[in-house]
């Protein structure tokens, strides 16, 4: 293998690592430091959106349920219990994850919308059930949640969680478990004819993606110290499908492209005040009628181009 | 051949809302044999074989494998059992590559069991497995058609493939559902060995066909159905000389000899 082969293979790769690595370096200033931990909450969010959408055949607008479950779970651990961050995060993205799965599995046998609209509903009925409640802090959450432990831990710690869930996604969707989740996708019947229990198979899938949302609420009320009913918000079940119709439905690096383009536009569109929806929405349409493939699948495409290209 | 019983229907019925689809169709299943089931369109027989699989719940009847009562066990408990089906409507994964559509009935609890194709040891990389299974099936290995993604194969490739995927199982029956329609006669030609050796492997067949000629070649018995009541069962020569079969496919005589006088 040529050194010409070798970087046409790695170099993609290494530019997306390095450059989101070095991010929180060249933008020193506290407001974008933070927005990019952001960005990366809701990359985690469209990674998992995209996962079981584009491999499980399941859409989800479940991403509020999986921040709100997480994020709570992390502000409990942490408040009532006293464990400090280093416990919380994966306790809360396992047990999240745990419980995101008990309360989808009843509609996991059924095939269709179903999955869709229930996942938009927990986190809806939830918010009411703490409202009129007035459990877990009520209206006013819960406060005094620890910070990391600087905001370097906590902006490396959120990227390389993205790194690592990116690509251990991908790989796992080669592995012949992955095969069997797109099979599912595909062809339930014929997995069933495979002697295979397909509700079993998308429990498993709805874990993996409720773990990454359940870890990213985890992470976003360490960053706010603070968890509220405000993570049940519809923003985290939206937000990340634009970015996945934006970065390329399927292809998992796409949506976290994504969010790297959206949330920061949405940032620097603040200055036009009210008329930051209006402009945000022109993009996304602008975005839908001319590059509906999504970023990642028309790049992908252009660069495999450069393959058959020879000097003469 | 044995005359042992492998898999008993009694008194099989479906009915979808006032509709008989399937009525008190009885079946008894001799273990290595090839049983085909014939009848026109509309008659039943693919809601029979969605019965006895558990892909469709039945209205009342039982099923017996083995002597076992697997009436009402899910589709792929049964499929975990080595009762295996092809689906009339291909089923394939269309954005797999062929053999990695095999990967997918050998990473099941079943393949795992039974440790893979032709019972050597233990399971090998599932895509060398699958590759195997589809030259056995008869795929080319030499040939680009392993690899090529499914939604691209022809039909013949898709039938067999349909076939590949039960075979991955390591089954005990096999119930082909219309494995030979849609094929060109060379096509079909190709096939009937392959069904013929399945049937030395061990694996009994229950064929659902439309085509006659080639099912009464390798049927040991045939089942006529008619608007989902058994008409008439037997070897394929009692089932031809049958009057009730032509009466099925040809109409009966008197309705013709009235048509011809108006």
């Amino acid at each position: 293998m040529s050194l010409r082969e070798l970087s046409y293979l790695t170099l993609p790769r290494l530019v997306l690592i390095v450059g989101i690595l070095i991010l929180p370096l060249v933008m020193p200033s506290m407001y974008w430091q933070r927005v990019i931990s952001i960005v990366c909450i809701y990359s985690l969010l469209a990674l998992s959106f995209d996962f079981l959408a584009h491999f499980v055949g399941l859409v989800s607008l479940g991403g509020a349920f999986f921040i709100g479950t997480g994020g709570y779970l992390a502000a409990i651990l942490n408040t009532s219990f006293g464990l400090p961050p280093v416990l919380t995060i994966p306790i809360s993205t396992l047990l999240g994850a745990v419980i995101c799965t008990v309360l989808l599995l009843p509609c996991l046998p059924l095939r269709g919308v179903y999955f869709a609209i229930v996942t938009l509903m927990y986190p809806l009925v939830l918010t009411r059930i703490i409202e009129a409640l007035n459990v877990l802090g009520g209206t006013d959450g819960i406060m005094g949640v620890a910070s990391f432990a600087n905001r370097w831990i906590e902006q490396y710690f959120v990227l390389v969680m993205v790194l690592v869930s990116m690509f251990g996604l991908r790989r796992l969707v080669n592995l012949d478990i992955g095969l069997v989740f797109r099979a599912v996708k595909d062809n339930d019947q014929a997995v069933k004819a495979s002697g295979m229990n397909i509700t079993y198979y998308k429990a498993i899938a709805v874990f993996i993606a409720s773990a990454l949302g359940c870890l990213g609420g985890a992470c976003l009320v360490h960053i706010y110290m603070w968890s509220g009913i405000s993570q049940f918000a519809l923003d985290f079940s939206i937000l990340p499908i634009a970015a996945t119709v934006i970065g390329g439905a399927g292809t998992l690096v796409g949506p976290v492209l994504g969010c790297f383009i959206l949330v920061p536009i949405s940032e620097l569109l603040r200055a036009f005040g009210t008329l930051r929806i209006v402009f945000y929405c022109l993009i996304l349409v602008g975005f839908i009628v001319f590059r509906s493939e999504g970023i990642m699948v028309y790049g992908q495409r252009k660069y495999h181009q450069f393959e058959r290209w020879v000097e003469i | 051949m044995s005359n042992q019983s492998i898999l008993q229907v009694q008194d099989a019925t479906k009915s979808f809302g006032g509709i008989m689809a399937v009525n008190r169709v009885s079946l008894d299943v001799h273990a290595g044999e090839i049983l085909g089931i014939i009848g026109p369109n509309g008659s039943g027989k693919t809601t029979l074989i969605n019965c006895v699989t558990g892909f469709i719940r039945m209205t009342s009847g039982t099923v017996l494998f083995r002597g076992r009562n697997i009436t009402g066990k899910p589709a792929h408990k049964i499929a975990d059992m080595g009762i295996t089906r092809t689906f009339q409507i291909m089923r394939p994964y269309y954005s797999l590559p062929s053999y990695k559509n095999l990967v997918i009935p050998l990473f099941s609890p079943r393949a795992k069991r039974t440790g893979g194709w032709r019972g050597g040891g233990k399971l090998g990389d599932r895509n060398t497995v699958g590759i195997d299974i589809l030259e056995e099936i008869g795929f080319e290995r030499d040939s680009f058609v392993p690899y090529k993604i499914a939604s691209t194969l022809p039909t013949g490739y898709l039938k067999r493939l349909e076939l590949a995927r039960c075979l991955a199982l390591k089954p005990e029956i096999i119930f082909c559902d219309e494995v030979f329609s849609g094929l060109s006669m060379s096509e079909i030609a190709s096939m009937i060995p392959l069904i013929e050796r399945l049937q030395m492997d061990g694996i009994t067949l229950i064929m659902i066909e439309h085509r006659l000629r080639e099912l009464f070649r390798v049927a040991n018995r045939v089942m006529v159905l008619n608007f989902g009541e058994k008409v008439v069962e037997g070897s394929p020569e009692e089932v031809m000389a049958d009057d009730k079969v032509k009466e099925v496919y040809f109409g009966s005589e008197e309705v013709e000899e009235v048509m011809s006088h108006a």
